[in-house]
C-alpha cells in the first residue's frame, strides 16, 4: 500500500514538516521535527531508489487523474539516485546546522529558518520527480524563494544584498524558463516532458521550438550558474550561514542540472539539442572558460568561502563539459561529478563552517596552525581538499579520469588537457590555504593556540560522514560509475 | 496585416524588453522590482494570448457551443501569478531590511557602502 505511494511521500513529507516548524516555535523542537523529516524523506528515497532498480521507471498519476490530463511524477534511475543525493545531504547537514544555527542564526526567528530549509528541499525534490514541465517552474521557484530566505538570514548586512542580487538573477531565470515552458506548449500542446518527447520531432520545424530552445537554454544556465552567467553565486555563498552554504552547494545548482539534463537529451533529445541547434558551440567555450578562469580566480581569494564558491564555478564548468560530449562516457562523466562534486563540496563548506564556529572568520591567511587546535576539522578539510583537486583514491579522481577518458574517446583531446591544466590551479588554491593551517607557525602567541579548539561532535560528525562516504565512493569508484552510467542511458535512450 | 493581426505578441515584446531593460539600467531597488513585475506581467499575456481560439467560447459547456478557448493556460498564469506575487513580497520584504541597514535603496550608493567598509 505505502510502497505504491513513495512517490508523494517524497515530497508531501518536506512539504508538511515545513509548517509544522511554524506552530512548534521552539528552537529545539523546530529542529527535531526538520530532522525527523529529513530522515524520513531520505528512507523514502532509499526506497524509491531500490524500488526503481528492481522494477524500473515508475510513472505516479497525481490524484489519480492519467498523465495527459493531471499531474504525473515520473522517476527512472535518473531522478531517483538525484532524488537520494538530495535528501542525503539535507539529513546530513541537518544534523551539523543544531548548532551552528544555533550560534549564527539571529535568536527567535530559529524555526523560520527550519520551516525555509524544509520547503527548500520540497522544491528541489519536486523538480527531480515531476514529470511535467509547468510543474518544474512551480517546484523551482519554491526552492529559490525559500532560498532567498535563507541566505537572508546570514549574519552580516550584506546577506540581503546577496540574496536580493540573487533574487534578481533567479527571478529573471525563472521566467525565462517560463517563457521557455510557454513556447513549448504553443508549439506541442502538452507538458507532460514524456509527451513533449514524442510531439517535439514532429514540431522540430516550428520556429516556436527554437525559441523555447533558447530561453530555456539561458534560464537554465543561470540557474546552475555556468560561467559566464555565474555572478549571483560567489556572494550568495559567502554571505548565507555556513550550513545553508553547504547545503545548497550540495543541492541547488545540481537539481539544475538535472534539469538541463532532462530537458536538452530526454525532451529535446541529444540529437536535436546538439546536433541541429549546435549547443554545445555555446556551452563548450562556456564550460572550458568556466573551469579555467573560475579556478584561476579561486587562487586570488583571501576568503576561504569565496574561493570555494569560485571552484564551486568551475566544478560546474567540468559537468557542462562533460555534459557537451554527449556521448554514453560524457554523460557517465558528468552525473558522476554531480554526484562527486556534491559530497565534497558540502564537506568543504561543513569543514569551513566549523572553522567559523570556532575562530569567527573565514580569512584564509590568518588561520596559522590551525592544525594543532582543530586537527579533525583541519584534516577533514585536507582529504575533501584532496577529492577537489582529483589525486587517486578520492572521488574527484573518479570523475576527473572518466571525464578526461570520455574526451579522449570522443577525440578532444585538448579538453582533456585544459582540465589537467585547472587541476594544476585546484592544487594551488588549496595547496596555499593547507600550507597555513598545517605549517606556518603562529605569529601571535594567542592562549587559545595552546590546547584542543575542536568544533563540538554534533557538527564532526556529519562532516566525517560526508568524508567517510566519499573516501568509500573514491575508493569503489565503480558503483557510482555503474549508476550513473545507467542513468546516462535512461537520459539517452529517451522516455520509453 | 499579418504583422497588426499579432498585435497582443508585440505588445508582450514591447513589455518583456522595458522590463528586462528597467532590471538592468536603474539603480534603485523598487524600480528594478517593479521592472520584474513588468517583465513577468508580460509572460502572463504569452500564455493568455495563447490560449485564445478565434472563434471559440469562454470555456463553459454549453449545447448551443462547438467552439471553446484553450483555458489551460489561465490556471497555469493563475499559478504563475501566485508565485509572482510571492517574489514580489519577498524582495520588498529584503528591501525593507536593506534600507534599515544602509539607510539607501539605491545600489550604487551600497556599492560604495559595501565597498568603504571592504577596505577598512
Amino acid at each position: 500500500m505505502i510502497a505504491d505511494q513513495l512517490p508523494a511521500w517524497q515530497i508531501v513529507i518536506p512539504m508538511l514538516a515545513a509548517p509544522l516548524c511554524v506552530l512548534v516555535r521552539n528552537s529545539t523542537a523546530a529542529w527535531v521535527v526538520a530532522m525527523v523529516a529529513n530522515l524520513l524523506t531520505l528512507l523514502n528515497a532509499w526506497a524509491l531508489f531500490v524500488q526503481i532498480r528492481a522494477e524500473g521507471v515508475i510513472r505516479y498519476a497525481l490524484g489519480g487523474w492519467a498523465a495527459p490530463t493531471g499531474i504525473e511524477y515520473y522517476v527512472d534511475i535518473a531522478n531517483a539516485s538525484v532524488i537520494l543525493l538530495v535528501s542525503f545531504i539535507s539529513s546530513v547537514v541537518m544534523v551539523f546546522a543544531f548548532h551552528s544555527v544555533r550560534k549564527t542564526v539571529l535568536t527567535g526567528k530559529h524555526y523560520l529558518f527550519y520551516s525555509a530549509w524544509m520547503l527548500c528541499l520540497t522544491g528541489l525534490l519536486g523538480i527531480c520527480i515531476t514529470g511535467d514541465a509547468f510543474n518544474v517552474f512551480v517546484f523551482l521557484e519554491i526552492s529559490s524563494l525559500s532560498t532567498y530566505m535563507l541566505i537572508a538570514f546570514g549574519q552580516d548586512k550584506r546577506a540581503f544584498t546577496a540574496s536580493f542580487r540573487y533574487l534578481i538573477m533567479g527571478s529573471i531565470g525563472a521566467s525565462f524558463i517560463l517563457i521557455g515552458i510557454g513556447f513549448l506548449y504553443a508549439a506541442t500542446g502538452t507538458l507532460n516532458m514524456v509527451d513533449l518527447a514524442q510531439r517535439i520531432p514532429d514540431a522540430e520545424s516550428k520556429r516556436a521550438v527554437l525559441v523555447a530552445f533558447s530561453f530555456l537554454t539561458i534560464g537554465l544556465m543561470i540557474k546552475s550558474a555556468v560561467f559566464p552567467l555565474h555572478g549571483w553565486l560567489a556572494n550568495a555563498y559567502q554571505q548565507a550561514p555556513l550550513v545553508v552554504t553547504a547545503f545548497l552547494a550540495g543541492t541547488a545548482t545540481k537539481v539544475s542540472l538535472y534539469v538541463l539534463l532532462r530537458f536538452f537529451f530526454s525532451i529535446f533529445g541529444p540529437d536535436y539539442s546538439f546536433g541541429a541547434m549546435l549547443l554545445n558551440v555555446v556551452l563548450l567555450p562556456a564550460a572550458v572558460a568556466g573551469f579555467l578562469l573560475m579556478s584561476l580566480v579561486a587562487i586570488y581569494q583571501t576568503d576561504l568561502r569565496r574561493m570555494l564558491a569560485y571552484s564551486s564555478v568551475a566544478q560546474i564548468g567540468y559537468i557542462i563539459a562533460a555534459f557537451c560530449i554527449a556521448s554514453q562516457a560524457g554523460l557517465t562523466a558528468g552525473i558522476v561529478h554531480i554526484f562527486n562534486h556534491a559530497l565534497i563540496k558540502s564537506a568543504l563548506f561543513m569543514s569551513v563552517g566549523c572553522i567559523i564556529y570556532q575562530v569567527g572568520h573565514a580569512h584564509s591567511r590568518s588561520f596559522d596552525n590551525l592544525f594543532s587546535t582543530m586537527p579533525f576539522t583541519v584534516s577533514a578539510f585536507i582529504i575533501s581538499g584532496l577529492g577537489l583537486i582529483g589525486v587517486p583514491l578520492t572521488v574527484g579522481f573518479v570523475s576527473k579520469f572518466s571525464l578526461i577518458g570520455a574526451s579522449m574517446e570522443k577525440g578532444w583531446w585538448l579538453i582533456g588537457a585544459m582540465v589537467l591544466v585547472s587541476s594544476l590551479f585546484a592544487i594551488v588554491y588549496i595547496g596555499r590555504v593547507v600550507e597555513v593551517m598545517l605549517f606556518r607557525k603562529s605569529r601571535m602567541e594567542t592562549p587559545h593556540s595552546v590546547g584542543s579548539n575542536e568544533a563540538p561532535l554534533m557538527m564532526l560528525v556529519p562532516l566525517y560522514v560526508l568524508v567517510a562516504v566519499s573516501i568509500w565512493f573514491g575508493i569503489s569508484g565503480s558503483t557510482t560509475l555503474d549508476v550513473a552510467g545507467q542513468a546516462a542511458r535512461a537520459l539517452l535512450g529517451g522516455y520509453q | 496585416m499579418q504583422i497588426l493581426g499579432l498585435y497582443n505578441y508585440w505588445i508582450v515584446i514591447v513589455l518583456m524588453m522595458a522590463g528586462l531593460y528597467i532590471m538592468i539600467a536603474r539603480y534603485n531597488l523598487i524600480k528594478k522590482m517593479i521592472g520584474l513585475g513588468v517583465f513577468q506581467t508580460s509572460i502572463f499575456y504569452l500564455y493568455i494570448s495563447m490560449g485564445k481560439v478565434t472563434g471559440g467560447s469562454a470555456p463553459i459547456l454549453d449545447d448551443n457551443v462547438t467552439q471553446y478557448s484553450n483555458p489551460l493556460p489561465h490556471v497555469l498564469i493563475l499559478t504563475a501569478i501566485v508565485v509572482g506575487v510571492a517574489t514580489t513580497a519577498v524582495a520588498l520584504a529584503l528591501i525593507v531590511r536593506i534600507h534599515e541597514e544602509y539607510n539607501t535603496i539605491e545600489e550604487d550608493e551600497i556599492k560604495a557602502i559595501e565597498a568603504a567598509e571592504h577596505d577598512s
